[in-house]
């Protein structure tokens, strides 16, 4: 069945009528990200206006990979429970090279983990779901559809938007302006802001086809298979029946001419071996990796593809802007409310999530290169890793058909101590692990700095703010957070990111830890 | 020393972009005699006649056309 689009009610907003009092925070784009971005604010206590310039969610699956990190913070704003149940769980990727299977990976070789390693799900019905939370939570988020920002100007201590509704304009003032309105951002253009980076000389189709299928819980990519010689290929499996395929088409393509059914169609034959299946959405597109230089512009914040795209063979775009949302969102309510001085924290939001998306952008781009190489030494060197891999195992871990999106690892000076395992080291988003008594470590850990202590190794009165979780060892526990201690103290943020940890910390220590938090630091 | 077949770099990503970017912008001409200086600065690293050669085998046998 294809999937039932409604529209979304607009309301004419109280700002056509009378000028409307000072918002803490307009949100630009009710995406993915912008919709998470009020839904992260709303739950550290801070009310949003979102303003989209249209009233259906996104038309075709578009983003569908969602990551273990993502599912995570999914479940903070609400809806982990429902994108897991609907989405199609997996965590193996396998790659072929003509027939033959040369590549594999498992994403979550250990058990322990509330949340899979990936959920694939059409961005539809993320979006239908985060809507649904916005609009039960009408006490922090102002949801208005069909308000398109058309201007921008930054004052002193706050921003005006000029808005276009069906019934006229109005402009609307906020203390913080958040650029959620993705990779064509008009916000971007407003400001004026170069978007620096790659264009990848390269055309991909994507399709989205409904059929009864038997293609296992996987992602599948092929480097020229039979079905679709000299190209590449990649094949997801998405709820409702519906599968996701990319083929590679080639700089010369005509994306107008590819996105014909009757071209599409036979390509898609060609790949599924019959003709029973239905054409649910097809798109021709080139590949970007470019990112803005700073994400925070006075007191307009970039955040998701308005602030950096990548290719998409890795997942790393919508789960990169949630990842983003993670650290603006407490930062940004502390900065608001006064606790935490405004700039040193969104210095160290643009300072984390520009290193990210670099990683990001790296990432992305080594895959692309690697499937689209340009001739001469780079195709030489591609076309060598193939043809070495089937008798060569070291090639087989060459070949990069897509390094899928894990959380960075941020650059950290948090107080740590490397008796004690690496997953878990000051910088890295805390490890999952089942908890005694039932339920799991990191829904414990989100909203306010957590004191994680293993075994009793910090004092038994912490600091003011800083919350006590105390845990006896598990064989999880022991693995992910005491390594060679044991017992170990850990400072977890509210991004559920590890700031610092000790073997016997004092109650000085671990309140130095918690102030550097509080001005930017790690 | 017998040949490593398994993985054994690192960080093979980053070398194989390491690789590429060496030869960003050359011609074929200077992109082969790039490659040719590289094989003999790792097969002196290697120095053993017995692992260069079973790396030519396994080179030789791979066709990149077949």
């Amino acid at each position: 069945m294809p999937y039932d689009y409604q529209p979304y009610p607009y309301a004419p907003p109280p700002g056509l009528l009378a000028p409307e009092p000072r918002h803490d925070v307009i949100v630009v784009g009710a995406g993915p990200v912008g919709l998470a971005m009020a839904l992260e604010l709303a739950n550290h206590g801070v009310s949003s206006v979102i303003l989209d310039a249209n009233n259906v969610v996104s038309v075709g699956s578009r983003a569908i990979c969602w990551s273990k990190r993502s599912l995570e913070i999914f479940d903070r704003l609400g809806i982990g429970d429902k994108a897991a149940e609907k989405g199609v769980t997996w965590q193996v990727g396998r790659t072929f090279h003509r027939k033959a299977e040369v590549w594999s990976f498992d994403l979550m070789p250990e058990p322990g983990h509330k949340r899979p390693a990936f959920v694939n799900l059409q961005q539809y019905y993320v979006e239908e779901y985060l809507i649904a939370r916005a609009r039960a939570r009408v006490d922090r988020v102002d949801l208005r559809f069909r308000n398109q920002v058309t201007g921008l100007r930054q004052a002193r201590d706050h921003v005006v938007v000029s808005v276009e509704t069906p019934d006229g304009a109005y402009e609307l003032e906020a203390r913080y302006v958040i650029a959620c309105d993705g990779a064509r951002s008009s916000l971007r253009d407003m400001l004026g802001l170069d978007f620096a980076g790659e264009l990848f000389e390269e055309r991909f189709l994507i399709a989205d086809i409904e059929m009864l299928g038997d293609m296992p819980d996987e992602r599948h990519f092929w480097f020229e298979p039979p079905f679709h010689p000299g190209q590449s290929a990649l094949m997801h499996k998405q709820p409702d029946h519906i599968y996701r395929i990319d083929l590679q088409l080639g700089w010369d393509a005509d994306p107008e001419q590819e996105k014909r059914p009757e071209i599409v169609i036979p390509r898609i034959e060609r790949v599924v071996g019959h003709r029973n299946f239905r054409l649910d959405w097809v798109s021709v597109y080139s590949f970007q990796c470019r990112r803005l230089e700073r994400f925070v512009h006075d007191r307009v914040l970039f955040v998701g593809d308005s602030a950096h795209i990548v290719s998409p063979f890795g997942a790393r775009g919508g789960n990169g802007g949630l990842q983003d949302v993670d650290a603006l969102g407490w930062r940004l309510a502390a900065a608001l409310d006064g606790r935490a001085p405004a700039k040193a924290m969104l210095a160290a939001y643009d300072r984390e999530r520009t290193f990210a998306a670099d990683e990001n952008i790296r990432n992305a781009a080594r895959t692309t290169r690697f499937m689209s190489p340009r001739p001469g030494a780079e195709r030489l060197f591609r076309d060598s890793v193939l043809a070495l891999a089937e008798q060569a195992p070291f090639a087989r871990a060459l070949i990069n058909g897509g390094r899928l999106s894990v959380p960075c690892i941020y650059p950290s000076d948090g107080p740590d101590d490397d008796r004690m395992p690496g997953v878990s080291r000051p910088g890295a988003v805390a490890p999952d692990a089942p908890l005694p008594g039932g339920g799991w470590l990191i829904d414990r850990l989100s909203g306010r700095p957590v004191l994680l202590d293993i075994g009793g190794a910090a004092p038994a009165d912490p600091p003011e703010g800083v919350e006590r979780l105390r845990l006896d060892p598990t064989p999880e526990l022991a693995a992910r957070y005491l390594g060679a201690c044991d017992k170990a103290a850990y400072l977890i943020r509210p991004d559920q990111v590890v700031a610092a940890r000790w073997a016997a910390p004092s109650a000085a220590a671990i309140g130095a830890a918690r102030d550097a938090l509080w001005v930017g630091g790690s | 020393m017998s040949l490593i077949r398994d993985p054994n770099m690192d960080d093979p990503d980053g070398i194989y972009a390491d690789l590429l970017a060496a030869h960003a912008g050359l011609d074929a001409d200077a992109s082969a005699a790039l490659n040719a200086r590289l094989v003999l600065i790792l097969a002196n690293h290697l120095g053993r006649r017995e692992t260069i050669a079973a790396a030519l085998a396994l080179a030789r046998d791979t066709d990149c056309h077949g």
